[in-house]
């Protein structure tokens, strides 16, 4: 049949089972948008491309499958940068379509032409420019296929403005992708199955680390059976929260920078880790030098070139995480490591969260209260979307996840501005789940404009805005390391209820602990959008923190006698040099 | 310390800046690269020498392998079996050094394939090293110009890279 370029784009998306796609209109994608609105589309129109990503992002990473993103040419393309490299660092399936200027005018910096492919080459899984007719349709289903093989990530394909006019002779071509690329042929390191359940069996202290992994191959339940089997207590990374339920006896909690110190201190004691789909960031390892000198390393991931990159392995197996567990479990044997576990169990007397939740309500309103109300009324089962910053290590800290993508947050970039759009994405993804944004007040600035997004299109998220009035992370910082030097990052807000109102949305405020539950619960019950200003403690920081490159171990801890008093500068200072 | 490696890629558009941005991003320096043909319609062949360790060159091994434009890397390691390099060198004659520059090419196995009233072109083949030390016989009689293709290389025997 004859086909356009235009309708070809819809032909494929539609056929692959895409039903929504988040976009804003242009010059060069206007073919595409005119022939959109013959197909069963649901488009999202955005207020800037970068939402539009971070929607994907939401939308991908809840589950409703491939988010694709729709922009033209030039600046609607260069708009997409930051949503790609965050799905880019956290492998997400994200697949942007571009329009670009005709092809007899590449080359010419013609009006709103940029180079979209040569831009995003380093931050995509793999891009295509499209300048033939006949070349959409596999570019475009190669771009869904490799967004999801693999290990997940961006795509992005850019199409000239006549490749969409011309017309072709069209058939559709369901045949399964074949790549020339065949899978790489990196061989597992170390030996084998049969030499990781050797140490498995050998390990008086072993602690499994969790992460997006264990999501991603959807291995929740070998998960579980390996740690119950193997009576291994699990660590979960910041992407990997809800893959293994925080209420289980055998959960640890968070790692990393401001996991909890009995985490960390587990992790540094272990003779055996077993690294599940994790890459071991530097927010989770501190200084590698000294981290967990004294264990054995089991790393399991299905990115070869994760293997031996930041922490040597001594078993390194390259695969599917839930098909290497299951091979795994048939091989390991039942262990009981009593003893280990009551000594992890005797350090968490030692905890900043139950400090915190201890805290006498002496009139203020705490971040943590604020997270840990939410999850008191939501019962711990809504979907959490957070922005990026200390709000974010508290949702981690006091937000207890029990299921898998109930935690959508931007880990590997620390994307601010990722909150507000990847919820409204989220949400469209998991109609029927109930979404919380928690954000500050700086992040939700960034791309506050989406707002208007969620009120057109009829979604709704409840925004919780933890409100201290900085840029409170970078504060924190600058209290740790930079003598209180507070530079830029005093933040003044708009009156957030009337931005609300605005909208023709809810706005509500708290300052005092004893309204957080009234308002979570109003925000509930209201229809449509509703955004809540928490009024928290300005100086208040996460704790325990593991200053960038520092020792695992070397932990900041809450002072015991007033909060954000903060450790004495002059301790920290001379780390200050290294810090990242 | 010198590593070659060799790549199989695909022959598209934009494949030779991919490998390129790879190398950049993750701050390895090539020495050298070289791309052309190899038997099968559609795959380009790469030599890629860096100056690196081994550990590095498995680093950047598994990193060629996350693009999808990548069939195949092999690692030759520092000693690849047959490795060979070509240069053209443009030399200025006067009538004395003529003389010296002739006596060169004849003991080096080179070849003159370019001659005029000031300058002499000579083209040497060979392992890197052996291009090296004809080279720097040429330095003291004045070098105009010159070029190489950079390295390419292949196991010895019958172990393939296809």
């Amino acid at each position: 049949m004859k086909r356009t370029g235009a309708q070809i784009i819809w032909e494929c998306l539609v056929r692959e089972g895409v039903r929504t796609v988040f976009g804003y209109p242009g010059g060069a994608i206007l073919p595409a948008y005119d022939a959109m609105l013959d197909y069963p589309i649901r488009h999202v129109l955005v207020r800037h491309e970068q939402g539009a990503t971070h929607m994907a992002d939401g939308f991908a990473r809840a589950g409703g499958g491939v988010g694709v993103v729709i922009a033209t040419s030039g600046p609607g393309a260069t708009n997409l940068v930051t949503g790609i490299a965050t799905a880019q660092m956290d492998s997400t399936t994200v697949v942007c379509i571009a329009g670009q200027v005709p092809s007899r005018l590449i080359g010419y910096v013609a009006f709103q032409e940029t180079d979209i492919t040569g831009i995003t080459l380093p931050i995509t899984k793999h891009n295509y420019l499209v300048t033939r007719v006949d070349d959409i349709m596999p570019a475009i289903r190669e771009a869904l296929y490799l967004a999801q093989s693999g290990r997940p990530g961006p795509v992005l394909v850019d199409i000239t403005k006549d490749a969409q006019q011309a017309s072709t002779e069209w058939a559709w071509d369901g045949r399964p992708i074949q790549l020339r690329k065949q899978r790489s042929r990196l061989a597992s390191i170390g030996g084998s199955l049969e030499r990781a359940a050797d140490l498995v069996r050998n390990a008086r202290k072993p602690v499994i680390l969790a992460g997006q992994g264990v999501l991603q191959s959807g291995a929740y339940s070998e998960l579980r059976a390996f740690a119950e089997l193997t009576d291994t207590p699990v660590a979960l990374t910041l992407l990997g929260l809800g893959t293994f339920p925080a209420s289980h006896p055998l959960n640890l909690g968070m790692m990393g920078m401001h996991g909890e110190a009995w985490v960390n201190h587990a992790i540094q004691e272990a003779d055996l880790l077993l690294a599940f789909g994790m890459r071991f960031d530097d927010r989770v390892t501190g200084n590698t030098r000294t981290y967990a000198p004294q264990a054995k390393k089991i790393h399991i991931d299905i990115d070869p070139s994760e293997i031996n990159k930041n922490v040597a392995a001594d078993v390194g197996i390259i695969g599917d995480l839930r098909e290497t567990l299951r091979d795994l479990l048939e091989i390991v044997e039942r262990a009981d490591h009593a003893p280990w576990l009551a000594y992890i169990s005797a350090m968490k007397g030692d905890t900043a969260v139950r400090d915190i939740q201890g805290m006498p309500d002496d009139g203020h309103l705490y971040a943590a209260h604020v997270i840990h109300d939410i999850w008191r009324v939501t019962e711990g089962r809504a979907l959490v979307v957070t922005d990026v910053g200390q709000h974010q290590m508290w949702e981690a800290q006091y937000y207890r996840h029990e299921l898998p993508r109930s935690l959508i947050t931007s880990g590997g970039l620390g994307t601010m501005g990722f909150g507000l759009p990847a919820a409204i994405g989220a949400k469209l993804a998991k109609p029927d789940s109930e979404v919380w944004a928690i954000v500050g007040d700086g992040g939700f600035q960034m791309t506050q404009a989406e707002l208007t997004t969620a009120a057109q299109e009829g979604v709704k998220v409840n925004v919780a805005i933890i409100n201290n009035g900085y840029l409170g992370m970078v504060r924190q910082w600058q209290e740790f390391f930079y003598e209180r030097r507070y530079a830029a990052t005093p933040l003044r807000s708009p009156d957030f209820v009337k931005i609300a109102e605005a909208h023709g949305l809810t706005g509500l405020r708290a300052d005092k602990r004893s309204q957080v539950r009234d308002r979570v619960q109003a925000a509930r019950d209201a229809e449509g959008t509703v955004v809540i200003d928490f009024r928290v403690e300005q100086e208040d920081s996460v704790y325990p923190m593991v200053p960038a490159g520092a020792d695992l171990h070397a932990m900041i801890r809450r002072p015991s006698t007033s909060l954000g008093a903060g450790p004495q500068p002059s301790v920290l200072a001379e780390t200050a040099a290294d810090l990242v | 310390m010198h590593h070659t490696l060799v790549a199989l890629v695909e022959d598209k558009p934009g494949v030779l800046n991919r490998v390129a941005s790879l190398f950049r991003r993750r701050a390895f320096n090539i020495e050298s690269l070289s791309v052309g043909r190899t038997a099968e319609p559609g795959v380009s062949r790469m030599t890629i020498v860096i100056d690196s360790d081994q550990a590095s060159a498995e680093r950047v091994t598994a990193y060629l392998y996350k693009l999808v434009n990548v069939l195949q890397v092999d690692d030759l390691g520092a000693e690849p079996g047959i490795a060979r390099d070509l240069a053209l060198v443009k030399v200025a004659v006067s009538n004395g050094d003529r003389q010296a520059l002739l006596r060169v090419v004849d003991e080096t196995r080179a070849h003159i394939v370019d001659s005029s009233e000031r300058t002499m072109t000579v083209e040497i083949t060979g392992e890197p090293p052996h291009v090296d030390a004809v080279i720097g016989r040429l330095e003291p009689l004045g070098i105009v110009e010159m070029v190489r293709t950079g390295q390419v290389a292949m196991r010895r025997g019958d172990p393939a890279t296809s």
